[in-house]
């Protein structure tokens, strides 16, 4: 038998699983720490600012895609967009899973009053249900029983890339630098898209986009 | 010398007579006199890691004597000390640029005798004692830290604080090269504390210079450092080089910041939260992922000797 190793192939046999594999190293980290009790002085510290992290590092992986696409004209991008975007579901999972159980040790009443009460646990808290919106109706089927609507409620993720960046500014105690990198890269992805023209000179590298 | 100016401070003027009935001060003197303090309380000391220089000559006290001291590697790798940087590991990491020796603090404001103090006096004027207390941070996570220093108050007599002296201020070195963490404006440098004249006799109250039996390491604000049990970690100031008296408020780096947030008391409160987060309960640095979070105590477990202070005030207003 032949084996042709096609673009499709590559992508579903290698350059998939190379990915995901990947996505997973701050998690495996993550546990081996957690075993070993190698987490430093504050492990519940490290494993929420760990996990958070890690979310909004793949979230704005997740919507560099477009941009990236248009620079490289290498459409298949694309294809890694789904996997990105469920690890951001993943690790800020995780992050509001360590909240209500590690941190609040799953006390609802102080949960729920800390959700209403404090704006920057109020914004975090929306985000992630934004999030699961959008993990939810992630699949093929969800997509073509949503039609035109799947693309406007996908369109949530930069209501999340703002929330997430606020949630983060805001339980800074003094020094922002950090949220305001993120921050910074947030503005410029949105104004990839938003505003075009204003990268005209580097965006016209890639060939012609067909929307999705 | 010890005071450089004056020179002529006569131990009775310093120390309240009635200080000498009391245990510590018979330890005290003994110190003083060099002499008996191998056996006896000595034993009760905590281990000396071996990791920095030993202290000689110190005096157990029984401060704490029920707590479990927190690891040395998380006391003296974990903290805040923006100084060095805004991470918890970045005052071990960068501190080294400290230099310690020689260091002077100035004392200045509402006294009669105002005059400047070093480090090496400080060290021989002043029996040290170990004491274990309890640190709360205001990002609700506490250690317990045995301490060793002696009570402020009894620096602050030295320069005779005049009546119009209703609280102390502390500042902290201004060094960008030294400090690097004070190349960015992250706070307004210098950074600066301060207590109601009361808090700051309190004998709770202590000036550290070391901790686990060994002289501060840079990251726990050498050479000398201020440490007030009852209070949010971020009041106990550290590498002090002024400490002023004065008749009105004095303006500290956090409350100014945040007001909202930080106050000028900043007294341990579980029933007063941070806008941000509780404060009713914390965790204790040193424990497991999954161990549970303790209860925070009024005053941080220190409310039958310092409650007094508060009497009549409305902490949820003045917090």
């Amino acid at each position: 038998m032949r084996t042709i190793l096609t673009h499709d192939r590559w992508l579903r046999f290698v350059a998939k699983p190379v990915l995901f594999s990947a996505c997973l190293v701050p998690f495996v980290l993550l546990v081996k720490g957690a075993l070993d009790a190698d987490l430093g002085a504050n492990p519940l510290e490290r494993v929420t600012d760990v996990t958070g992290q890690w979310g909004l590092r793949f979230l704005l992986l997740t919507l560099a895609v477009t941009p990236l696409r248009r620079l490289t004209g290498w459409n298949r991008l694309l294809r890694f967009r789904r996997m990105l975007g469920l690890f951001v579901f993943f690790y800020i999972s995780l992050h509001f899973l360590t909240w209500v159980w590690l941190d609040q040790e799953l006390n609802w009443g102080n949960i729920t009053a800390d959700i209403a009460k404090r704006p920057y646990v109020t914004v975090g808290f929306t985000a992630w249900l934004l999030l699961l919106s959008l993990a939810v109706t992630s699949t093929r089927g969800m997509m073509r029983r949503l039609g035109r609507n799947w693309q406007r409620l996908h369109r949530a993720v930069y209501a999340i890339g703002v929330l997430g960046v606020l949630h983060y500014i805001w339980l800074v105690k003094a020094d922002l630098l950090q949220p305001l990198i993120y921050a910074g890269v947030l503005a410029l992805l949105l104004l990839v898209r938003w505003r075009p023209r204003l990268f005209h000179g580097v965006m016209s590298l890639g060939r012609p986009i067909n929307v999705r | 010398m010890l005071i450089k100016k004056p020179a002529d401070i006569r131990p009775s003027e310093i120390t309240d007579p009635a200080d000498y009935a009391g245990r510590r001060a018979f330890l005290k003197t003994a110190a003083a006199l060099g002499i008996g303090m191998v056996a006896g309380p000595a034993a009760a000391l905590v281990k000396v890691p071996g990791r920095g220089t030993p202290m000689s000559g110190l005096v157990d006290t029984p401060y704490g004597d029920d707590l479990e001291p927190t690891g040395y590697e998380h006391v003296t790798g974990y903290n805040n000390f923006y100084e060095f940087g805004t991470g918890k590991e970045d005052p071990a990491h960068n501190a080294h640029t400290l230099k310690t020796r020689p260091w002077n603090i100035v004392v200045d404001g509402e006294c009669e005798a105002p005059g400047e103090i070093g480090i090496e006096d400080i060290l021989k004027a002043f029996p040290q004692e170990e004491r274990i207390y309890r640190l709360r941070c205001v990002e609700a996570w506490a250690m317990v830290v045995p301490w060793v220093g002696f009570p402020l108050g009894d620096l602050l007599t030295r320069f005779k604080p005049t009546s119009k002296a209703n609280y102390v201020t502390f500042e902290t070195l201004v060094d960008e090269q030294q400090m690097p963490g004070q190349r960015r404006a992250v706070l307004d440098w210098p950074y600066r504390e301060g207590l109601r004249m009361d808090e700051a006799m309190h004998p709770l109250t202590i000036l550290a210079t070391g901790l686990y039996g060994e002289l501060l390491p840079n990251q726990n604000g050498a050479p000398l450092r201020l440490v007030v049990p009852w209070k949010y970690g971020f009041k106990s100031i550290k590498s002090i080089v002024r400490i002023s008296f004065s008749r009105t408020l004095p303006e500290t780096t956090w409350w100014k910041r945040a007001p909202h947030e930080y106050g000028f008391y900043a007294n341990v409160n579980p029933e007063v939260d941070h806008p941000r987060w509780s404060q009713a309960r914390h965790r204790l640095i040193g424990e497991g992922l999954f161990s549970s979070k303790h209860r925070t105590l009024m005053f941080n477990g220190y409310a039958d000797q310092v409650a007094d202070l508060y009497r009549g005030m409305d902490l949820a207003k003045f917090y």
